[in-house]
């Protein structure tokens, strides 16, 4: 079987061959240089004795030095099939059920593994600082409120869950009489904490706060500041963590 | 004072009749309730093994590594609401269920657990084996025309056709295994095998009959009529509460019931040959079938694990274009070894 090459250009890099039919450690490899972060540059350019060709390639390879007359101009081989598996292979295969045997002794394979299951509510996952979760109304270190009702989490927010009112507090700044989200419009897309300017609302990596009634999940200034306080020192840290791609 | 005598004599004979009724019946249950038990926990199985085989844990909660999750969940699904289609027709709607179930469960009388150990020991026990896997294709119908909703009538229509295609495999596999021991009875069968188990020469007829009884079982990839992903849940769309938890039961009943007839037609049975004395107070011969019954209910699993559905026409074209020609060469083939060499066993 021939399989047709597909060439992935990437940039000035050597072009990486994905090869349909190749052995699982390459697939691997060819999968972590895709995957990566690392430049593209560090990929190796392909020479004779390259570790990482299939048996195929190598056979092909091998073969178009060894037998030029085989291959035309552009260096296709004329007849692919020359080499390939004769009928009563074939034959063997289908009536033997090999591809399927295969496919089942994969499967049994895992089964002989351990599971990746967490065991949620006792074991948890790791979560980013990026975590959009419940929100959270943040505080001064002096104990003043962030926010300063500027509104512009109220004008990006897609879902148009927040509502805010505000006035003229006595010291003349201006603050929030009226900051609600609701939680079951929110879409959480962390708009808001991108639009802050203050870093007022933020969302927090609590993510389990589910209640009985819907009521409960239309939350107030008091709810969302008590969930600042609560969890300020989290929020903290993640803001930090996550200050230099900001 | 004769009269008074016949009298005694024929309450007698009633008081007789009656203890003889309530000993089969006993007799019954006690085949009933231990099936009844192994269907509940071959569904705990299915959903433990297809979560290691995708490496998950599967149901963990109730019980002991979930062994009791069966039966809440028979517990949820008796308690649930009975929904009857108005349009429905009523009768057969509920016949369906219950024609599946004791057609599965009427295929255990004849299984011989043990020497002797059998409801009973039929002398055609494979052709009254045979005549309820095709009776079960019944309850499906019933159940697809029934409850007047488009799935459950596709699916119904699909499974009945598959199961009655495949059924001719099933039937020329077994038929050649009759034609090598020359009996229908099942304990002839199992004591033919005592020199060697049928898988070892009839290796290609065992796999043709395993994908005739994976289709008979409608289980994946034949699993057609209940293909969840187009036909909502098939034939039983409309079904809920006790009428599905009978289909249900019917369906893993007949993957157990299947199980263990290939354990008899194939892995010889109860018998484990010179391994065993069976004179001790456990009864070896069950466990050892029940064992072997245990390899056929993984393999069900594994497959279903495994392989993707087959579209509906590849499913036909499988059996008509593919495995009967199989199937009737074996036919011809086996006979004539048996005849060249003279080994007909009749």
């Amino acid at each position: 079987m021939r399989v047709p090459r597909t060439w992935l250009p990437t940039g000035v890099a050597p072009r990486i061959p994905l090869n349909l039919v190749a052995s699982s450690p390459r697939a691997a490899l060819v999968a972590r240089r895709l995957l990566s972060s690392t430049a593209p540059a560090r990929a190796e350019p392909i020479h004779h004795h390259d570790p990482l060709m299939s048996d195929l390639e190598a056979k092909v390879h091998r073969k178009k030095h060894e037998h030029p007359h085989l291959f035309d101009a552009k260096g296709n081989e004329i007849d692919p099939y020359k080499g390939g598996p004769s009928a009563i292979d074939k034959a063997v295969h289908l009536f033997f059920f090999t591809e399927i045997i295969r496919g089942m002794w994969v499967v049994l394979e895992q089964f002989f593994r351990e599971p990746y299951t967490i065991m949620y509510p006792f074991e948890k996952g790791p979560l980013s600082p990026r975590f959009r979760g419940e929100h959270a109304l943040r505080r001064y270190p002096s104990g003043e409120e962030r926010c300063i009702a500027c509104k512009l989490c109220e004008a990006i927010c897609p879902a148009q869950a927040i509502t805010i009112e505000s006035e003229a507090r006595m010291d003349g700044s201006r603050r929030t009489t009226k900051y609600d989200i609701d939680m079951t419009k929110c879409i959480y897309c962390g708009f808001c904490q991108e639009a802050c300017p203050v870093d007022a609302i933020v969302e927090t990596q609590n993510q389990e706060f589910a209640t009985e009634t819907r009521e409960e999940l239309l939350y107030n200034k008091e709810k969302l500041l008590a969930n600042g306080d609560r969890a300020e020192a989290e929020i903290a840290a993640n803001l930090y963590a996550d200050h230099v791609y900001r | 004072m004769i009269k008074k005598h016949t009298q005694i004599k024929m309450n007698n004979n009633l008081t007789i009749t009656i203890i003889n009724i309530l000993l089969n019946l006993i007799d019954v249950l006690c085949i009933v309730l231990p099936v009844l038990l192994s269907v509940a926990f071959m569904t705990i199985i299915e959903r433990k093994q297809l979560a290691a085989h995708q490496r998950r844990v599967g149901p963990n909660i109730v019980g002991y590594y979930g062994l009791l999750q069966p039966f809440a969940d028979a517990l949820k699904l008796i308690l649930k609401e009975t929904i009857i289609p108005s349009q429905s027709n009523k009768v057969l709607f509920f016949l369906a269920p219950i024609s599946t179930l004791i057609f599965s469960l009427l295929g255990w009388g004849i299984i011989p657990f043990g020497q002797g150990l059998a409801l009973s020991d039929f002398s055609l026990g494979i052709l009254y084996t045979l005549a309820l896997s095709s009776l079960g294709v019944y309850g499906v119908l019933l159940a697809g025309w029934s409850a007047n909703s488009k799935y459950a009538f596709l699916g119904s229509l699909r499974s009945t056709a598959a199961m009655i295609s495949y059924e001719l495999i099933l039937s020329s596999a077994i038929l050649i295994i009759i034609l090598l021991t020359g009996s229908l009875n099942y304990n002839t069968i199992i004591e033919i095998q005592q020199s060697v188990w049928f898988i070892i020469p009839l290796l290609p007829v065992f796999i043709f009959y395993f994908i005739a009884i994976l289709a008979e079982t409608s289980r994946t990839p034949f699993d057609l009529q209940e293909a969840e992903s187009e036909l909502v849940a098939g034939f039983f769309t409309e079904h809920s509460s006790v009428p599905f938890v009978y289909f249900f039961l019917g369906e893993y009943s007949s993957i157990v019931l299947f199980s263990c007839i290939t354990a008899i037609l194939f892995l010889g049975g109860y018998n484990l040959p010179e391994v065993f004395v069976n004179n001790s107070i456990i009864n070896l011969q069950s466990i050892i079938l029940g064992l072997k019954t245990c390899i056929f209910c993984f393999f069900f699993v594994w497959f279903r694990a495994t392989l993707p559905r087959l579209r509906y026409d590849q499913l036909i074209e499988l059996c008509w274009l593919n495995l009967l020609p199989v199937c009737v060469a074996f036919i011809i083939l086996i006979p004539s070894i048996l005849v060249s060499f003279d080994l007909v066993p009749f």
